[in-house]
């Protein structure tokens, strides 16, 4: 590997001179320097993590953009999408620049934190497939999405948090001015009219924004105490509303002590807390958000009178006749009715070689059409295809695991009715064994509520997530719910799937049974065909010339000139013995036939990994839809014992609920659509970014990259994170355990509190910062 | 006492502004891709504005 691609930074394959290491990258750099914009080269940094910049040939084919054009003011149109494949800032002004160029663009805008796009343009003065065309072209991948469908919901309440954080943060900044005065006040001398004053000012600034600020816990506390169940929101809401309307009853009153400042501040902390928590969270999912790609593939219909018309998949009704054009994703299920090809059938059944189907053959929404167009009867669609079906097998699968209660809530169960016993055993001990008017009892027991009210607690674990999955995504880890760290520790059992999973689901030639020219000819042949057999011979050559007059047979082969290559039966090859792999021939007149066997690559540290995984004392299992002896050999490469091959989703899904039901918490790595439902009935998951949309929706955890090392990270840092949030725990408790007698006595103050309240949250974040400075990997 | 009072409104009448300030902020969409803003202007070109063209 010499020499890096101008274009891509790939590495450009030996013996193919010129800088580029395919023609579309030859292709993109050209169209980037013509248009003057070639100081994209120069200002840009490659981020290894991200798919490289290499454009798709059949770009733009997948998706009919014009399906996904929404109308905007003043008669232009606009159209939202997913990008994928950006590096830096660079590449944002590469892209704007590119769709600015172009005929009728008046607006093009990329949000870097959501990786997504809106371009608009006076309607009928172009059209989406010219316009998006050159950015298609340099080799970012679009996709169109809904903005009303997609992350409207946390975005407006990320939004809701951060209004209510800024309501919280002017709040505690001025109260807590006017409350160092009245502390002060009680060392030197201020006269109880002052006094009051402030008082009132603060009830004043914190009563309005302590109201708004609660909503988002209260809504929490009020839904889990509806179901009967009582989380970390229960004692926050009600230690804030009986501290600020204790506090009022004070100042109404003259009293001496008020504990406005300890409200509001505390609001403060824990939304921060919350704020953060949803953030890195949110960052996560639109990352993932691409499984409306599924449902933005077009289908295209021939109408009766021979028309064709693109529409979305759940529009089209049953016996109608659609057309699919090779490369083309299959929206629909359905019968051959004319053509003949190769379809991947890769996300329902995981095999990594494609199927040949013939008229008569059953096809199923999510596979993809290779080699040659096919006309198909609609036999279902939308949810009554096999694709929604393994769909509903996934959501039967996870309402399983909604019922796992995430650590804190745990805690919270038992201690919310401790803290609130303490609170009441102080005011009826108070009121009942001495002379102390109900009065100061009760603010003695409001004392203990906000000495216990779970500040401490309630960021304990929250903080640890954060720094814990924001080390995770510099790795390209990324956390997608709130719970998976904590599952991900359990851990005592690894199931695998294998294409896509443990091998890269690709194939790759491999050597021996050939020779140099043998491959030299099948390459140049192999060229004309998109076949993933055949893609592979060609990389596996790039020097070949591309043959003339080659002509594909769909399911069976190339072509050209008494030369062929493509199945054994389609060479005329006799030989009975199954083969391992899959397997290409090329026979020439006069000449013996020869055989290209292929592997599917596994992932360079797939080997180690496994190892390691064993080494920590997990047990590791390989589940395969693919064919018994490749599974076989796969398995015995990486030392694993236990293995399936030819399993279905359904015997996946048995397999892991047999698991659970020896007591196992199985970590359930896969790739496929076939393995959604596995994925969603595990303990914890986790895809790979290659895996197909399904997956990567259900999965807990999604990683990018070749290698297989985060499954270790991230279980390494699951296992350090629960550590420390016991510690939190242990902290935070430890803490309680001793000011609680504190404001059981009455010896609490304002001050007080508010100082064992910040000491002991700052104790709980220092701990958790810890985590980010941990090893290096 | 007569210092307090003029100073206590003076000092939340800044701290209000601020948090109006905040929430227009918020609400005109600026928080909306944080790391954007930070990347784009090492790369901001006069020539090409679409406002220009429109």
């Amino acid at each position: 590997v010499s020499e890096a691609c101008l274009h891509c930074g790939g590495a450009v394959p030996a013996g193919l001179g010129g800088g580029f290491c395919c023609r579309g990258c030859e292709g993109a750099y050209g169209l980037v320097n013509t248009l003057g914009l070639e100081q994209y080269y120069r200002r840009r940094t490659v981020d290894p993590a991200a798919r490289p910049l290499r454009p798709d040939e059949e770009a733009g084919r997948f998706h009919d953009y014009s399906a996904h054009v929404q109308p905007a003011e003043n008669g232009e149109a606009c159209l939202h999408l997913m990008i994928e494949g950006m590096h830096c800032g660079a590449c944002i002004w590469l892209i704007e620049s590119l769709l600015n160029k172009q005929a009728g663009v008046t607006w093009a805008r990329v949000n870097m934190t959501t990786r997504r796009l809106v371009v608009r343009w006076r309607d009928g003065e172009n059209d989406p497939g010219t316009i998006l065309a050159p950015v298609l072209a340099v080799g970012y991948r679009l996709v169109p999405y809904d903005p009303q469908r997609l992350g409207q919901e946390t975005q407006r309440q990320e939004k809701e948090l951060l209004r209510a954080m800024a309501v919280a943060g002017f709040a505690a900044s001025n109260v807590m001015l006017l409350s160092v005065s009245v502390w002060a006040g009680h060392f030197s001398y201020m006269g109880p009219a002052t006094r009051d004053l402030m008082h009132w000012i603060s009830a004043l600034v914190v009563l309005p924004a302590v109201a708004w600020c609660i909503r988002p816990f209260a809504r929490s506390a009020i839904t889990a105490l509806r179901a009967g169940r009582t989380n970390m929101d229960v004692p926050i809401t009600i230690g804030v509303t009986l501290a600020s309307a204790m506090s009022l009853y004070e100042t109404m009153h003259g009293g001496e002590y008020a504990y406005f400042d300890s409200a509001i501040t505390l609001l403060f902390f824990l939304l921060i807390g919350r704020y953060l928590d949803s953030r890195a969270r949110g960052r996560a999912r639109t990352a993932v958000e691409h499984l409306l790609a599924l449902d933005a593939t077009a289908v295209t219909v021939v109408e009766p009178d021979g028309g064709q018309r693109l529409l979305p998949p759940h529009k089209v009704a049953a016996g109608a006749l659609v057309l699919v054009a090779a490369g083309e994703r299959i929206g629909v299920d359905g019968v051959v009715a004319e053509g003949s090809s190769d379809v991947d059938t890769g996300l329902i059944t995981g095999e990594s070689v494609p199927a040949t189907v013939a008229p008569g053959a059953k096809v199923f929404a999510g596979t993809i059409n290779l080699s040659a167009p096919l006309r198909l009867v609609v036999a279902a669609v939308g949810e009554r295809t096999l694709l929604a079906e393994i769909v509903r097998m996934m959501e039967v699968a996870e309402q399983g695991r909604a019922r796992y209660v995430a650590l804190a809530d745990r805690v919270a169960r038992y201690y919310a009715p401790v803290v609130h016993v303490a609170a009441l055993s102080t005011f009826l001990a108070w009121t009942l064994f001495t002379e102390t008017p109900w009065q100061v009892a009760l603010l003695y027991a409001v004392a203990v509520l906000i000495i216990t009210c779970p500040c401490a607690l309630a960021l304990a674990v929250p903080v640890v997530q954060v720094i814990g999955s924001g080390r995770l995504m510099r790795q390209g880890i990324l956390i997608k719910s709130a719970t998976a760290l904590e599952r991900f520790a359990d851990v005592d059992t690894v199931v695998f799937d294998k294409t896509g999973t443990l091998t890269l689901g690709r194939p790759r030639l491999v050597e021996g049974g050939w020779q140099e020219d043998d491959l030299r000819l099948a390459a140049s042949l192999a060229l004309s065909s998109r076949h993933p057999l055949a893609r592979a011979l060609a990389q596996a050559d790039p020097a070949a010339p591309v043959a003339e007059g080659v002509a594909e047979v769909p399911g069976r082969g190339l072509e050209a000139a008494g030369m062929r290559l493509g199945s054994r039966a389609f060479v005329g090859v006799e030989d009975e013995f199954e083969a391992v792999g899959p397997e290409l021939w090329l026979s020439r007149p006069g000449r013996a036939p020869v055989r290209f066997a292929f592997t599917d690559e596994v992932r360079p540290d797939a080997a180690p990994v496994v190892a390691a995984l064993q080494a920590r004392g997990l047990s590791v299992e390989l589940l395969s839809g693919d064919r018994q002896p490749t599974v076989r050999q796969v398995a015995g490469d990486l030392g694993i014992s236990v293995w399936r091959a030819a399993c279905t989703p359904q015997a996946k899904c048995r397999r892991l609920a047999e698991l659970a039901a020896e007591g196992r918490r199985v970590l359930m790595v896969g790739d496929g659509l076939n393995d959604a439902p596995a994925l969603a009935a595990a303990h914890v998951s986790m895809s790979p970014s290659t895996a197909v949309d399904v997956s990567q929706t259900t999965a807990d955890v999604v990683f990018q990259g070749h290698r297989l090392g985060p499954v270790l990270e991230t279980l390494d840092v699951a296992r350090t994170s629960r550590l420390l949030v016991k510690q939190n725990f242990a902290l935070a408790l430890g803490y309680n355990v001793f000011t609680v007698p504190l404001a059981v006595i009455g010896l609490v103050t304002p001050l007080i509190a508010a100082i064992a309240m910040s000491t002991s949250s700052l104790v709980v974040i220092g701990n958790a910062l810890r985590l980010s400075r941990g090893r290096k990997p | 006492v007569t210092n307090l009072l003029m100073l206590i409104p003076v000092a939340l009448f800044l701290g209000f502004s601020g948090l109006l300030g905040f929430l227009w902020a918020l609400k005109s969409g600026q928080f909306d891709d944080l790391d954007g803003a930070a990347h784009r202007i090492l790369f901001d070109d006069d020539n090409d504005q679409p406002s220009r063209k429109a």
